[in-house]
């Protein structure tokens, strides 16, 4: 089952107007990171390398809110986002 | 001043520790505003889903009632795994086949949703679709709340942070600092569906007994830990693994979960299975060290907020409602005495001191460090067990003590005497 296949069983409401709830802080620091460790611990691929520009792009509309992005990194702005909007999960 | 919305508490999130705190709190008389992000209770909250029911008692009586539970646990197994093998023992009690029972299978988003229609009941008003963004303080005193809704600022007495393990709120009020990356751990977890019949045959269970597995050992380069719960008509299968670790051996914990459906012990289990949802939320994994202070002035942080999590019992909702009621319970302490400040709400770092919450992490506080720096213990020692169990147990004409020969130089090349030993008296030293 691929990942795109699991988040569309998801409840979700994506926040048009707001945007994102998710910034990148400083984009020259991700220009220099060896690391890249946001491209491979969010559990739903929401960073992304963008292969042409060399930066790294934000899928909000995939984030299940969960946190584990602003552990592993410390330049990732991370906030909620506006009431009502993002998962809503049938289960939980 | 009369333009100022105002509350005598309000409480931040409607999880358990939220609802309890509100449910003591109306039913003693005092006007409480729950605020909740979500669009309902219980739309952003997620766990394995094992509830211990002790906890309720004096919140809702009569539980489980007509609370959404899944199956009530009559058996519970672990398993120590390799990469294609299992070693595991299970106790089973048909005592845990009386009322009221010792713990249930739950679904977060249709049981926080009962508890805070039992708090509404009780008389708490619940907001939803509402975002707490900061507190309001004056005087160094937190005196409200700012939300994301336009004149969205309520005002109370007292404020009870219980928005969960990321709790902006806390650290806003810097009553938390970062999370360090081996203080939590992500879990990924799919509820699969399955008919109600194949599960009772397949755990070797009758309707509305369930069971659970808990699992770790030697997969995924052996620092995840992962369980399979029974539903009523569906299975909760899960992993999670230390921030530290994932970033250290650059994994991807939608990989984790797709390689642990593949593992011989747990496919079986779950064939046939359709997934209804996925899931990814963060547990706090810190223990005793990593509870921040819990009472300042006008506040105080309940559940995952405070970090309140049982990793190694895998106890956590408990905990949280047991806080609520502690904060909730020091609250109305507080309110005879007219005073909110840190001095008496710190009351609430005493309740907790005092009893199993406090003591329980404290028992196991050298626990996390120990895990995280001695990777001998779940990396080597499973695969020891796995192969020693697999000599003894498979026929090929070598005598039973050259078999024991053989398991007990692969246990010295493997792991050496001096560790053993080791390893051992730190066990004993942090677990017993």
């Amino acid at each position: 089952m691929t990942l795109e296949d699991k988040l569309y069983l998801n409840g979700y409401k994506t926040d048009e107007i707001g945007g994102s709830h998710l910034a990148i802080k400083d984009e020259k620091v991700c220009a220099t990171c060896a690391l890249k460790q946001c491209l491979y611990v969010c559990a739903c691929s929401v960073y992304e390398l963008n292969e042409n520009t060399h930066k790294v792009e934000i899928n909000y509309d995939a984030c299940l809110e969960c946190g584990t992005c602003r552990i592993a990194c410390d330049n990732i702005e991370w906030s909620y986002p506006r009431g009502g909007f993002g998962i809503a999960y049938k289960f939980g | 001043m009369s333009d100022k919305l105002k509350y005598d508490v309000v409480v931040v999130g409607a999880g358990p520790a939220g609802l309890s705190a509100a449910i003591i709190l109306a039913k003693a008389g005092v006007k409480v505003i729950v605020i909740e992000r979500g669009k309902f209770p219980g739309a952003k909250n997620v766990m394995g889903g094992v509830f211990y029911t002790d906890c309720m008692k004096g919140i809702v009586d009569e539980f489980p009632g007509k609370a959404p539970v899944e199956r009530h646990i009559i058996e519970q197994r672990m398993w120590i795994l390799d990469e294609k093998s299992s070693v595991g023992f299970n106790h089973k009690n048909d005592r845990f086949n009386e009322e009221p029972y010792n713990c249930h299978t739950v679904f977060r988003a249709r049981f926080d949703k009962w508890l805070a229609d039992e708090a509404e009941k009780a008389g708490a008003l619940i907001i939803n679709n509402t975002v707490v963004r900061e507190a309001i303080l004056e005087d160094g005193k937190v005196v409200g709340v700012k939300t994301d809704r336009p004149q969205g600022d309520v005002y109370a007495n007292a404020v009870i942070v219980a928005d969960g393990v990321n709790s902006l709120l806390a650290k806003s009020l810097g009553m938390r600092q970062n999370i360090q990356k081996d203080a939590v751990a992500v879990a990924v977890k799919e509820v699969i569906g399955l008919d109600e019949k194949v599960i009772n045959d397949r755990f070797n269970v009758k309707a509305n007994e369930g069971v659970t597995i808990e699992m770790t050992g030697n997969f995924f380069n052996g620092e995840a830990m992962a369980f399979l719960y029974t539903n009523q008509k569906s299975v909760s299968l899960g992993v999670g693994m230390v921030i530290a670790d994932l970033v250290k051996n650059k994994l991807n914990p939608n990989e984790l979960i797709e390689s642990l459906k593949k593992h011989p012990s747990v496919a079986p289990l779950i064939e046939g299975g359709e997934t209804k949802e996925f899931l990814v939320h963060l547990i706090p994994e810190g223990g005793f060290h990593a509870v921040p202070k819990v009472a300042g002035n006008g506040v105080m942080l309940a559940g995952d907020a405070a970090m309140l999590v049982d990793s190694i019992h895998r106890e956590g909702s408990n905990l949280a409602i047991t806080s609520g009621k502690f904060a909730a319970e020091t609250y109305l302490e507080a309110a005879k005495k007219g005073d909110f400040s840190e001095k008496t709400l710190s009351l609430y770092a005493e309740k907790l001191k005092d009893s199993f919450v406090l003591e329980d992490l404290k028992k196991y506080k050298g626990l996390p460090d120990m895990l995280q720096k001695n990777e001998r213990l779940l990396k080597k020692y499973p695969k020891v067990l796995n192969d020693a169990a697999f000599e003894l147990l498979n026929v090929n004409g070598v005598s039973k003590k050259d078999k024991e020969k053989l398991i007990w130089k692969n246990m010295k090349q493997e792991i050496g005497l001096g560790n053993m030993v080791k390893d051992m008296l730190k066990i004993w030293r942090n677990v017993i």
